[in-house]
């Protein structure tokens, strides 16, 4: 068969699940993306917090998620997930089992991962602010809620971009080992492909283009969002 | 939690640390030798040099590594003749020359770039006063930007290694029987994913701690210039580490 | 009726249209995907396979709903404990270990476990010529005839996939002979064969005819004796968490009247070209 037959549209092509799983990669990363943002503004939060033992957690929680391998943290809310579920929603009075879906898994997964790294960028974006606005927020009066809202998190989004950029990227090739949990996304697509017709090179050689056609679209994007962002700064 | 499954497990997993570390060592040293020569080409102003240097920095960062393993192994084995008719073929036939290369590929991008920007941040006034000083390209680099970068690069280095440490772990995939594959076998055995992934997770996180303090010692011991003067003159040099 | 749906985590939805109303439950079974022809991923990534087939029958004569998921074999014990889904049929067989964690119904297949190997390779004389060795029936028979073959196999390698009875019959009969190499899946370790990277692969004699018979294959072929009883255990059965006795003796009663009817032994004679049925 040739290049164009194997991943062409026809009935026996693999173009139509290859681009569908392709999708399903997209939908993860944002998934995991968003995820990791909750988690780590949670964790700058309180690593910025003056209370020490929530700065001990989030240390704990930054140390831990990037010292670890990727694939065992994958593993651990694969299988550990849906079994601690489970436990709670016995202990609620509930029966049997609770599954968890295998997008949910991943995007918890990638949340864990790309929120201990979105954390860093966070807490350095905030400490990029100039205190005089805080000061001057407070001087006016502004109640933090307030002074959250129009100070600091326009700011902090502003100078996070680049970080999240770089964390976006990572999250998206982290998004492959998601294929372990049997969800099908790009990389699982080509397993699928290449042990059914035996073609491992063509399967991969697509998966890493379509890879690189989304970080390329990607990098676009983030550098334009940088450039719109910066519109009110002056440059040096 | 039970204790003595956790530490029959960490000893079982023990036997798959040699080959995570030398995996780790070797793509860390490989992929750096070959960063290098890629920074140094894509600062230089030659386009022959300079674009196969962006593209290959393009790629490897551009795709998960996982898929460069897949490509590499299973990718490559398609095409034994022809490998066989080259002569390379008793090197992509082992799993651990192909996770090998996979790693140093991918580390290298990386480090490239990290390489790169060390030596772009070397200021100009200092290697305009080598240049003074009437010293030639290479003593210039050895004397100048060399200590410069490297001090420039640490940190950034330091993250490169541990995620090489973390990456070895896709080595399991392709049947290298390193730590992760242990445990992943241990599972299927004994069907405990918790215990066993915290057993690993702490070898990993232990390289990881030793490591990040290593490269903190030596960038500590690399600028002397910019601590403060001590109180009182220091014990030992052991103070260093 | 058997409606095949390749959306989302290709999932197979198998519907039985009076069953689902009756049980109100679907039961969800997870099968590999790539263990040819007991499963297996079709071109364009729809399931199919012996043990599809087998589902959608069992399914539709205990009336009730299923749905086939795929999972990765080395993680389908765990998952069916954390409760992913509740069946598992992935041409797994009974086996006292895995007996301590999960529950099983009654087998429908059996077979013996066998090399294969290339045909202008030094494994291909291996002396057995595909007699079926029983260690429970025949345990002398079976240690001579492998004795037989470990002088050929001394120093090769073989690959297996990862935590499989054949994993377990290597480690326990032939660790130090050959060197054991573990495989995600069957399908890996079969193109590692192709690529030379392994001189042999240990599988069920079925499911490396399956991927023989395919036409990259056709320099490779069964060689040696064959080998069934103590580990490989009692045969292929669903898989299915411990404590759940009602959904153990619908697919009992199920598997149990396809076998009465000779349903079973047409699909086998469909999937495997032979007749691998248990008979009582």
């Amino acid at each position: 068969m040739t290049y164009l037959e194997l991943m062409g549209f026809g009935p026996t092509g693999w173009g139509p699940a290859m681009l569908r799983a392709a999708g399903m990669t997209v939908v993860v990363a944002v998934l995991g993306f968003l995820a990791g943002a909750v988690f780590g503004s949670l964790a700058a939060w309180a690593k910025l917090s003056r209370v020490r033992p929530l700065r001990w957690l989030a240390d704990g929680y930054t140390t831990l998620l990037r010292g670890v391998p990727d694939l065992l943290v994958i593993y651990l809310f694969y299988f550990g997930g849906s079994a601690a579920l489970s436990a709670v929603a016995r202990m609620l009075g509930g029966q049997g089992f609770v599954g968890v879906p295998a997008l949910l898994t991943g995007a918890l997964a990638l949340g864990a991962i790309s929120g201990a790294y979105q954390a860093e960028v966070y807490r350095g974006a905030f400490l990029a602010l100039a205190r005089g606005e805080l000061e001057a927020a407070r001087a006016v009066g502004m109640p933090p809620a307030l002074m959250f809202r129009r100070i600091v998190a326009p700011q902090v989004l502003r100078y996070a971009i680049p970080g999240l950029g770089n964390v976006w990227q990572l999250v998206l090739k982290e998004s492959a080992l998601i294929s372990v949990t049997g969800l099908v996304e790009l990389l699982r697509q080509s397993q699928i492909g290449s042990g059914s017709t035996r073609e491992p090179f063509p399967f991969y050689l697509t998966a890493a283009a379509l890879y690189l056609a989304i970080t390329t679209v990607s990098t676009y994007g983030f550098g334009w969002l940088e450039t719109r962002s910066m519109r009110g700064v002056r440059r040096a | 939690m039970d204790l003595a499954f956790m530490a029959e497990t960490w000893l079982a997993l023990l036997a798959g640390l040699p080959l995570t570390l030398r995996l780790a060592g070797w793509s860390v040293l490989c992929g750096g030798v070959l960063a290098l020569v890629l920074a140094l080409m894509s600062l230089s102003r030659h386009p022959a040099l300079v674009w196969p240097a962006r593209a290959f920095v393009f790629v490897f960062r551009g795709t998960p590594l996982l898929v460069q393993v897949f490509l590499i192994y299973y990718g490559l084995g398609q095409f034994r003749p022809t490998l066989q008719a080259w002569g390379v073929w008793w090197f992509f036939r082992e799993a651990y020359w192909c996770a090998l290369t996979a790693l140093s590929l991918n580390t290298a991008a990386y480090a490239a770039e990290i390489i790169r920007g060390a030596i772009l941040s070397v200021p100009y006034g200092q290697i305009e006063a080598g240049r003074a000083c009437g010293m030639g390209r290479l003593t210039l680099a050895r004397r100048i930007v060399g200590p410069i970068a490297l001090r420039q690069a640490l940190p950034a280095y330091s993250n490169e290694i541990v995620s090489m440490v973390k990456a070895t772990s896709l080595a399991s995939i392709i049947t290298l029987a390193e730590v992760t594959f242990i445990a992943q076998k241990l599972i299927a055995q004994t069907f405990r994913a918790v215990e066993i992934f915290i057993c690993a997770g702490s070898i990993y996180l232990l390289i990881n701690i030793a490591v990040t303090r290593a490269i903190l010692g030596l960038e500590y011991w690399l600028s002397p210039h910019l601590r403060a003067a001590p109180r009182e003159p220091p014990a030992s040099e052991a103070a260093h580490a | 009726m058997r409606i095949v749906t390749t959306l989302g985590a290709a999932l197979i939805a198998v519907a039985a249209a009076t069953g689902a109303l009756a049980q109100g439950r679907t039961v969800r079974i997870a099968t590999e995907g790539a263990y040819a022809p007991y499963n297996f991923t079709a071109p364009g990534g729809k399931l199919d396979g012996f043990e599809i087939e087998l589902a959608a029958e069992l399914c539709k004569r205990a009336k009730v709903t299923c749905e086939i998921v795929q999972q990765d074999w080395d993680g389908i014990i765990p998952a069916l404990q954390a409760g992913k889904y509740d069946a598992i049929m992935a041409g797994m067989n009974i086996t006292e270990k895995r007996e301590a964690v999960i529950d099983f119904s009654i087998p429908y297949v059996q077979e013996a476990g066998s090399f294969g190997v290339a045909k202008d390779g030094p494994l291909a004389k291996l002396p057995g010529d595909g007699q079926v060795f029983n260690f429970d029936k025949d345990n002398a028979g079976a240690v001579k005839a492998l004795e037989a073959m470990k002088p050929m196999l001394k120093g090769k390698t073989v690959g297996v996939q990862v935590s499989t009875i054949h994993s377990t019959f290597l480690d326990k009969y032939l660790k130090g002979t050959v060197e054991i190499r573990e495989y995600k899946t069957t399908e890996q370790h079969d193109l590692d064969l192709l690529s030379g990277r392994i001189d042999a692969i240990f599988a069920s004699a079925s499911a490396i005819r399956g991927t023989f018979d395919k036409p990259d294959f056709k320099d490779y072929t069964l060689a040696g004796a064959r080998f069934s009883g103590d580990v490989f255990g009692r045969g292929v059965a669903v898989g299915l968490r411990k404590g759940e006795p009602a959904l153990k003796k619908l697919f009992d009663e199920a598997i149990a009247s396809m076998n009465a009817d000779g349903s079973l032994k047409a699909l086998s004679m469909k999937w495997f070209k032979s007749d691998i049925t248990i008979k009582s």
